[in-house]
Formats: structure tokens, C-alpha cells, sequence
């Protein structure tokens, strides 16, 4: 399914997007299906996938040990999308990874195997726009939405460069800083958020880094974003019930109902 | 045409692979280091704390008996061992230091493997009246414990960093998480020809003062340019900082020596140039030591300078067209490099800089009396001396 759809899909509704991260293979590739069901049964409206890479710059320690989990229980491209291709649900997927992992696969290559594992879009944290021109053009041959970020540094002329080239949604970094689980969000959010509509137009704006917590995503929602990313609380849940992976589902769809009541009515 | 271009490449290689919340505080360095570091004053004011604090111009120094020992070429030594804090990393760290400074930065970062460049970014911040905060790998931090110390007095902090490989890559890591965290207030001060444009350049930039002093001094000793200038490859700083102001002079063999640790045969080392494959790590586009699906490797060298699974763009480049020749040393030649030239010349390099001393030797071998090799002494070995007892299995 692809973003546009699931976006007027839930404007009808009168539903704000909740989007829920986790990195595949963490503790293990065969508990990622499982995890991901969880999520859907919970009610997140997109799923974002980590690839994980061995050097993630732009992420906290709950996602750089998710990451080396992950990679030490065996995972890589190869697996992670015969893993995509097995989550049954009629639901964006989105991938999350770094570049170097897209180049080494080839940028056709790994669009290309996205589309055939029914992801229907790409973030890639560390490729701006002024270097994404390759990438960009490999996501328009195959029909896959390349997602960007922006962040509260960005200047009103690099958000008009990359609002040309955004498809699906554009991802607002909430506050300076890496992946993580934050006490509170920033209250920059609800200005940046209006900074960048003005700019963007009518592309929908999905808030992510530091939002863990029902009342952070109700503030977010509040806020006027389109979407709510929420990633590092489940890598948390992962990390302290890795053990027990029926416990671990349990505690996903939970955390995942919790959030998901506060983007309704709206 | 001059490169970089204006997107910061060297053909493919190099550009700005950095996370959106980086991108302006990276075109601000950019614009810093193109508007303030051109000026005049800026000039003035680092060459006066390069020759009154740091020591330059360093000496070139005709090795006599080394030279005549391996009855070939004469070697000449660059002696950046000779500067301040004991290695070529304060050219770099003085100019950026006095960047960040006229930026209106207060904070700044670095990364540091063998603890060089962090003592180096220590000293410009004290001298500059900045504070500074130093990440390193628990590993390295290990391995240099002397560096730390130094670096404790001289009122840096330093932040040890348990994620990954627990060295420089991994500080390198964590040094960006501070900067994407910190941008407002923190100057990210890079350590080597690595990072996203305009890292390399400005890094390059800073450090060929080494190649400029080199070209008058060997004028003046010799009347004649070198044959071939020989320098060890880790990031490659020491290498751009005396190999850029000859790249024109195509007679010049400019050759760089990467860690060979435990053998090229082996997984390792530190031969990003030669054995890696094109990549981006680290904002930048360039040669790596990773797997087929784009993971970074481990790499391995007794100099934790040279340990790290990447290398600066511009050398990539360099590489490539053929303008440099790449070599390596194992850590075994290295030790015996470093042997010789304490016995030979009363001096104690540096183990990075050993491995081009290591390659120094084995080519002056085959060359005739008149030629002449200098090669890049990018450091002291004083730092270093507690691995070589343990290399010789001597307990201090």
C-alpha cells in the first residue's frame, strides 16, 4: 500500500498516522514477523523496518544495540527483505537504513527488491538532498516514495529543495539530536511544524525522535503533525523481553493500543 | 580543473553524506572556513601560533646514518615529531580551533584514536580559551593511556565510547551524535582528511604547510626537488599535508603506507586504499574495508592511528588516477622501522609514522647515492612505548 493512500485513507477516518519503528532481526529474524503483527494488531497505521547498519550516526544507544543485535543474530539485506515479503497486512512498510547499504546492493537493485517485498517507500538518514539525485531517480523508475528529513536547523532554502523532491511524507526530526527516548517533546515542534507547512504545502509531516509516551504523541497530534513516528520505546521493549517473545508481543500491541487511541478524533 | 568541485568532490569521491539536522551547521564551517579562514588576520594570526607555540618550521633532516646504513638513497625527515604536543595533528587543530573560535563557538568536539589529534585539540583549546571535550574508544583508551592523562591535564574531558569496535570509527561515530545534538553551540573539530566536504579540504588545507616548508627546505640542502616523498595513511593527514604541494610535480613518486598489521592475507589491518571498495561512511564518499552487503569491517593495526576502516576522499582519488602509490607495513616491519631508526638517529618516531619509515628503507635499498627520499616523520614515539615493550616482551 502506498503512503498517499494510507494518508487520505485516515483523513477520512479523522486519524492521525501513527508510525512505529523497530529494526528487523532484533533479537532475531525469526521473532521480526511476529513483532511486526503485534504492531499491526495494535493499530499502527505504517511500519517503518530497520535494515540495520554497523555505524548508525544518526541514532541513540536503544537503537545502536538493537542494531548490533540484529546484525549479530545474522541479518542482512538478503533476509531482511525475504522478511518483508512474509508481513501480511495491507499497510505501508516503510525501510529505514543507511546509504552505504543501498550502494553496495546497487540503487536499482535494492529499490527494486523494496517494491518486490511490498515496501512501498525509503528513509535513509544520511543522505541529504544534495546528494540524493541517484537514489531520487532510481525511487521514480520503480515507483518508490523516498522519504525525507528535516530538522529544526534547516534553512527555509534547503527545505524548498527538499520539499521538490518529497513523496509520501516528510519526516521532522522533533529536536536536536540522535534516536531515542526522550522525557518530554520539544516545544519547537508546533512553530517548526508551521515553518515547514508554509514551505512544503500539502505533502503530509510525520514527527519523529524522543516521542515514547501517549501523551507525547497527543501533544504531537495537537501540534498538527500528519504522523507520529514512535521507534526507540519499542527497540526498548525488544531489548528487556527479548527472552520471552510471547510476553514481548504482548507488551508491543499494549504500548502500541496506548498510542494509537490518542491520534483518533481529530 | 582544481578539485575538489564545488559539491566537495574529487570525481566520485567525497561529498557530504551527513544527516539533515548537520547539513547547515556543515555549510556553516563551509562558509567559515571559505570567508574567515582566507582573510588576512586569520593567516597572520595562525602563522604567528604556528612558529610561537607549535614549533614550526620543523626541521628536514638528513638521516645520515640511516641512509648509509641501507647504502642507497638519502633519507630525509620531516620532523613533525619535533612540534608541540609531538605530532603534525596541531597544524590542523590550531587552525580549526581559531575557526571555531571567530565562528563564535564555544564547545568543541573531537574524536581521537592514538590520542594524538585529542591532545593536539586539547592544546588549541586551551591556547584559544575553549573547552573541549575529546571522544575515544575504550580500546584505544586502553592501548594510550598516556594520551588520556595528558589530555586530563591539559582540562580536556575525555568521553570513552563502548559502541561497535570501541576506536576511532566508533569515536568518530559518537563525536557526530554530540555534534547533531549540540550543533548550536559545538565546532566538530575532524582530526584527518576525512568527514563531509569541507572536512577534507579544510583539513588538507591546514596540514600543507608540511609540503610547503619541505619544497624551500630541500631547495636549500639540495638544490633539487626529492625522488619520492614517502608518508604513513591512516585517515591521511600527514599523507595530503605533505604530498598536495607536489601532486603537480608528476616526477615525484608520492608513495602512501598503510597499516599492513598482521598481514594483507589476514583480515587485520588498516589497507583501506588497498584492498577496500568504494563506500560512504562517516559523510563521505571514499575507499572502505566492509563486507559485500556494506558493513563496515574491523580493522586492526598496533598504531591506533592507522586503525580505521576508511580513508580521506581526495587519497581515494589520488589512488585511483595513479598519482599515489599505496604500500603497506605489517606491524612487525613497522617495530623493526622503529628499531632502527632510534638505534640509527636517536630519534623515536612515532609507530604510525614508522611505517613509512619502514618503506623508506626498503626503497632507498634499490636506489642510487644521489637519489633522495623524505619522508613525513608525522610523530614521536613516546606515546608508543609501553606497546613496544610489550611487543618485546618487556615489562615496564
Amino acid at each position: 500500500m502506498r503512503l498517499k493512500d494510507k494518508f487520505s485513507e485516515l483523513e477520512k477516518k479523522k486519524e492521525k498516522a501513527l508510525i512505529g519503528f523497530f529494526t528487523a532481526g532484533d533479537p532475531n529474524p525469526s521473532s521480526t514477523i511476529k513483532i511486526a503483527e503485534a504492531l499491526i494488531e495494535g493499530g499502527v497505521d505504517i511500519l517503518e523496518l530497520g535494515l540495520p547498519f554497523s555505524d548508525p550516526i544518526a541514532d541513540g544507544p536503544l537503537i545502536q544495540k538493537s542494531s548490533e543485535r540484529s546484525l549479530r543474530a545474522g541479518m542482512n539485506p538478503d533476509v531482511y527483505f525475504e522478511l518483508a515479503k512474509g508481513i501480511k497486512a495491507d499497510i505501508p512498510l516503510v525501510c529505514l537504513t543507511y546509504y552505504n547499504l543501498v550502494l553496495q546492493r546497487g540503487l536499482d537493485s535494492f529499490v527494486r527488491d523494496c517494491v518486490s517485498s511490498n515496501i512501498s517507500s525509503l528513509i535513509v538518514p544520511d543522505l541529504p538532498v544534495e546528494e540524493s539525485t541517484p537514489l531520487h531517480e532510481a525511487c521514480l523508475r520503480h515507483e518508490l516514495d523516498l522519504i525525507y528529513l528535516v530538522a529544526p536547523t534547516t534553512t527555509d532554502k534547503r527545505l524548498k529543495a527538499i520539499s521538490e523532491r518529497a513523496r509520501g511524507f516528510i519526516y521532522l526530526v522533533s529536536s536536536l539530536g540522535v534516536t531515542g527516548v526522550r522525557e518530554s517533546v520539544s516545544a519547537s515542534v508546533k512553530p517548526n511544524i508551521s515553518r515547514i507547512r508554509a514551505v512544503s504545502g500539502d505533502i503530509p509531516l510525520a514527527v519523529g525522535f524522543g516521542i515514547s509516551r501517549p501523551a507525547h504523541v497527543r501533544e504531537v497530534a495537537d501540534a498538527g503533525a500528519d504522523g507520529i513516528i514512535v521507534g526507540s520505546a519499542f527497540v526498548r521493549l525488544i531489548e528487556e523481553h527479548s527472552d520471552n517473545i510471547n510476553q514481548l508481543t504482548d507488551k508491543v500491541r499494549d504500548l502500541c493500543m496506548d498510542l494509537k487511541k490518542q491520534t483518533k478524533g481529530r | 580543473m582544481v578539485l575538489p568541485d564545488k559539491h566537495g568532490k574529487y570525481e566520485q569521491y567525497g561529498g557530504k553524506f551527513a544527516p539533515e539536522v548537520l547539513m547547515p551547521a556543515i555549510e556553516d564551517v563551509e562558509r567559515g572556513y571559505n570567508e574567515i579562514a582566507k582573510k588576512r588576520e586569520f593567516q597572520d594570526e595562525l602563522n604567528y601560533l604556528l612558529s610561537e607555540f607549535a614549533g614550526r618550521p620543523t626541521p628536514l633532516y638528513h638521516a645520515r646514518n640511516l641512509s648509509k646504513q641501507v647504502d642507497g638513497a638519502s633519507i630525509y625527515l620531516k620532523r613533525e615529531d619535533l612540534l608541540h604536543g609531538g605530532a603534525h595533528k596541531i597544524n590542523n587543530t590550531l587552525g580549526q580551533a581559531l575557526l571555531a573560535k571567530k565562528m563564535g563557538k564555544k564547545r568543541i568536539i573531537a574524536e581521537t584514536g592514538a590520542g594524538q589529534h585529542g591532545v593536539a585539540t586539547a592544546i588549541a583549546a586551551r591556547a584559544l580559551g575553549l573547552e573541549c571535550e575529546v571522544y575515544m574508544g575504550t580500546e584505544d583508551i586502553e592501548r594510550q593511556k598516556l594520551n588520556v592523562f595528558r589530555m586530563n591535564l591539559l582540562g580536556a574531558r575525555v568521553i570513552p565510547v563502548t559502541s561497535g569496535s570501541c576506536t576511532l570509527k566508533d569515536a568518530i561515530n559518537e563525536a557526530m551524535r554530540d555534534w547533531v545534538t549540540n550543533v548550536e553551540d559545538t565546532y566538530y573539530l575532524i582530526g584527518s582528511v576525512v568527514g563531509p566536504h569541507p572536512y577534507p579540504l579544510m583539513v588538507r588545507g591546514f596540514q600543507s604547510v608540511i609540503g610547503k616548508e619541505t619544497r624551500r627546505q630541500i631547495m636549500d640542502k639540495e638544490g633539487r626537488l626529492p625522488d619520492k616523498i614517502i608518508a604513513c595513511v591512516g585517515g591521511g593527514s600527514n599523507a595530503m599535508g605533505i604530498f598536495h604541494e607536489f601532486i603537480g610535480e608528476r616526477r615525484i613518486e608520492l608513495v602512501g603506507v598503510e597499516a599492513g598489521g598482521k598481514g594483507l592475507d589476514t583480515k587485520e589491518h588498516g589497507a583501506s586504499l588497498g584492498l577496500g571498495t568504494d563506500g560512504v561512511l562517516h559523510g563521505m564518499y571514499s575507499k572502505l574495508l566492509q563486507d559485500k552487503y556494506g558493513q563496515i569491517s574491523i580493522s586492526y593495526s598496533i598504531s591506533a592511528g592507522l586503525d580505521y576502516p576508511g580513508v580521506g576522499p581526495e587519497l581515494s582519488y589520488l589512488v585511483k588516477s595513479g598519482r599515489v602509490k599505496v604500500s603497506h607495513a605489517t606491524d612487525e616491519q613497522a617495530l623493526k622501522a622503529f628499531g632502527m631508526l632510534c638505534r640509527s638517529e636517536g630519534i623515536i618516531p612515532a609507530l604510525e609514522s614508522s611505517h613509512a619509515v619502514h618503506q623508506a628503507i626498503e626503497l632507498a635499498g634499490s636506489m642510487n647515492v644521489d637519489d633522495i627520499i623524505v619522508v613525513n616523520l608525522s610523530g614521536r614515539g613516546d606515546k608508543d612505548v609501553y606497546t613496544v615493550a610489550e611487543a618485546q616482551g618487556v615489562k615496564i
